[in-house]
């Protein structure tokens, strides 16, 4: 009775379990190998936990009541950062402003992701002709100077909300994505069990979101990572330039776009610099965690 | 050469209709017309004789033709008047236009000027303390939104140190053509520039740098190197001619970079070119103007990005195949 092996299925799939580990237990080891990138996660947890965590010790309602005997306060152990031109404590609107930041900043990522997906999914699986036509709109679609868009539909839209804020956003910013999902897509349309999905009859989009999307999901959480920045950063400065975020809704576009008057640079660092450095901060370290995500997606990169 | 040459610039027509039409609805969307401006505020004019100019100016007629119209204008260079400065849109640009090319131009030459040699150092010497140095800051100029770092710039060379002017393009006490207007030129160009290339120096440093650690596997360097040539001249003559040329392709990206990245420069450092005038318009509402520059803005990223093509078909012929 040699040649019989028993099968334990369950230590199996446990064993295959450990030999191919899930995407996010794969991030989360690059991430503790990496330092730096364990470094920049904490300082981001902790800045966002502040920042959400803020209605808890922050008044909102204080925050918006202009104060006209103690406008452009230097920062002081009642206001650890100062007053701006309505006598507004600086600090707490700092805490608002990463808050609704980077609460804009998902939002946006999140809706260009299903945006570039879908086209790039639907690109990818049909390929040839509608591929190609489909192609020729992004391709007009990148060239386009988006920025001048954007703020041109911020002005001549009515009504305009945080709401069709995001909305804008996110149509010019899923381009990119909807490129190198359908690049893969396809590679992907090629192999077997797409064409034994298709034979037995399943319908097209059953295949595209349910058996190609899982195929490709590590590449999309590792471009939403790395553009998650991106649109953060898009968003203060369109504040900045005074085409974001409604009057209302502070961002830290909107501490830094105080910095417009020589004066306010020079003498009254304390509004704008805080929040640039801030973004700069959150900006470092949510690219050094895409990194690290870049790094755990592709085998050959890998230092974990 | 000349087929690929020709049927690339075929392809562009089609783009620029669409971006003119696109312009040109999003026009329409705008509130306000040609005449709103012209005789806004004028007691002398009633709306029915309102009514009859625009008839006559045909802004009563059906979309298409009066988009062939204004098609045709702006082809000639005519975009209408500016409601604001009671002027012709082309005599507000006049100036505008040769300041963002200065700018543009220069930010490009700086940018290559920072970018070639770090991206040959880091990729000749792979590993060494240079080329983690060069990692390190081409991650920062990723990572960093513009905006920010040309006003922490702004904030330290020109407020802290008072090293260098901060706003406009020149001193506005000064003479044009003397001695004195040109250096103080070039110092207001200095900031904005640097602020813009040293960001802008991401994609080309880190192409460079993959590419060259990729070729200096290739068997042409070994061959080279077996022959005996000089290191120093493996990479400035054979390594360097294979990396630069895809470099040109980027070309096209570093203009659409320059546009979008100029309207954020110009403004912080108030510098008179297109735009901190599309701020300047949008925000006062002037349409055509906005119009004006959002089709000039379209156009230049749409040539320029045929113009990379066709540089990388002359420098790479395996492209024209495909």
């Amino acid at each position: 009775m040699k040649d019989t092996v028993v099968l334990d299925e369950k230590r199996l799939i446990a064993q295959e379990k450990l030999n191919n580990p899930s995407l996010m237990r794969t991030i989360w080891r690059e991430i503790k190998h990496d330092k730096m990138a364990m470094g920049s996660l904490i300082l981001l947890a902790i800045i966002l936990i502040t920042a959400y965590a803020s209605p808890l010790f922050v008044d909102a309602v204080a925050l918006k009541r202009v104060n006209f005997l103690a406008t452009w306060k230097p920062p002081s152990a009642e206001h650890w950062l100062g007053t701006d031109d309505g006598g507004r404590d600086v600090f707490g609107q700092l805490l608002l402003g990463t808050r609704n930041s980077f609460t804009i900043g998902i939002c946006v990522t999140l809706l260009a992701g299903i945006i570039g997906l879908t086209y790039g999914l639907v690109a990818g699986f049909y390929g040839g002709k509608v591929d190609n036509a489909m192609m020729r709109v992004l391709e007009f679609l990148m060239v386009l100077p988006s920025l001048m868009f954007i703020i041109v539909f911020v002005v001549i839209v009515p009504n305009y909300t945080v709401f069709t804020f995001i909305l804008i956003m996110s149509t010019f910013a899923w381009f990119g994505k909807a490129r190198l999902i359908r690049s893969r897509a396809l590679q992907e349309r090629e192999l077997d069990y797409i064409n034994a999905s298709k034979t037995l009859g399943t319908p097209s989009w059953k295949i595209m979101f349910f058996e190609m999307f899982p195929n490709l999901s590590s590449l999309v959480i590792v471009n939403m990572t790395l553009t998650l920045a991106g649109n953060i950063g898009l968003e203060t400065g369109l504040t900045f330039l005074g085409f974001g975020l409604p009057t209302g809704t502070p961002s830290l576009g909107t501490l830094i776009s105080f910095a417009r008057t020589p004066d306010v640079v020079q003498n009254k660092w304390w509004v704008w610099l805080p929040a640039a450095l801030l973004i700069l901060v959150m900006m470092l370290c949510i690219n050094y965690i895409g990194q690290a995500v870049k790094r755990a997606s592709d085998a050959r990169q890998r230092l974990a | 050469m000349l087929k690929f040459i020709l049927r690339r610039t075929l392809l562009m027509i089609p783009q620029l209709i669409l971006l003119s039409i696109i312009i040109f609805m999003l026009a329409k969307m705008m509130p306000g017309d040609a005449l709103t401006g012209a005789f806004q505020g004028n007691p002398d004019v009633s709306l029915e004789q309102l009514e009859k100019l625009r008839e006559k100016a045909g802004l009563n007629d059906p979309w298409y033709q009066q988009y062939g119209r204004w098609l045709g204008n702006a082809v000639q260079g005519d975009f209408g008047k500016s409601y604001v400065h009671q002027q012709k849109v082309t005599s507000l640009l006049a100036g505008k236009v040769e300041n963002t090319v200065i700018l543009s131009l220069f930010t490009l030459i700086v940018t290559y000027l920072i970018a070639l040699p770090l991206g040959i150092i880091a990729g000749r010497f792979t590993d060494s303390w240079a080329d983690k140095a060069i990692v390190t800051y081409n991650y920062f100029a990723f990572a960093t939104p513009l905006f920010v770092f040309a006003l922490l710039m702004m904030w330290f060379f020109a407020f802290v140190l008072g090293w260098l002017p901060y706003g406009s393009s020149v001193d506005i006490k000064l003479e044009s053509g003397t001695w004195d207007y040109f250096v103080s030129r070039a110092k207001h160009l200095v900031l904005p520039v640097l602020s813009g290339s040293l960001l802008a120096t991401f994609s080309t440093i880190q192409y460079l740098r993959n590419d060259i650690i990729d070729q200096k596997l290739r068997d042409y360097v070994k061959t080279a190197r077996a022959k005996g040539v000089p290191e120093a001249k493996v990479y400035t003559r054979h390594i360097l001619r294979n990396s630069l040329l895809p470099i040109a392709a980027f070309l096209g990206f570093e203009i659409t970079g320059l546009i979008g990245g100029s309207v954020f420069i110009e403004s912080i450092f108030s510098y008179p070119g297109l735009g901190y005038l599309f701020i300047q318009s949008i925000s006062t509402r002037d349409f055509t103007v906005v119009t004006a520059l959002v089709m000039i803005s379209g156009t230049a990223v749409i040539v320029g990005t045929m113009l990379s093509d066709i540089i990388l078909s002359i420098v790479d012929p395996r492209i024209r195949i495909e």
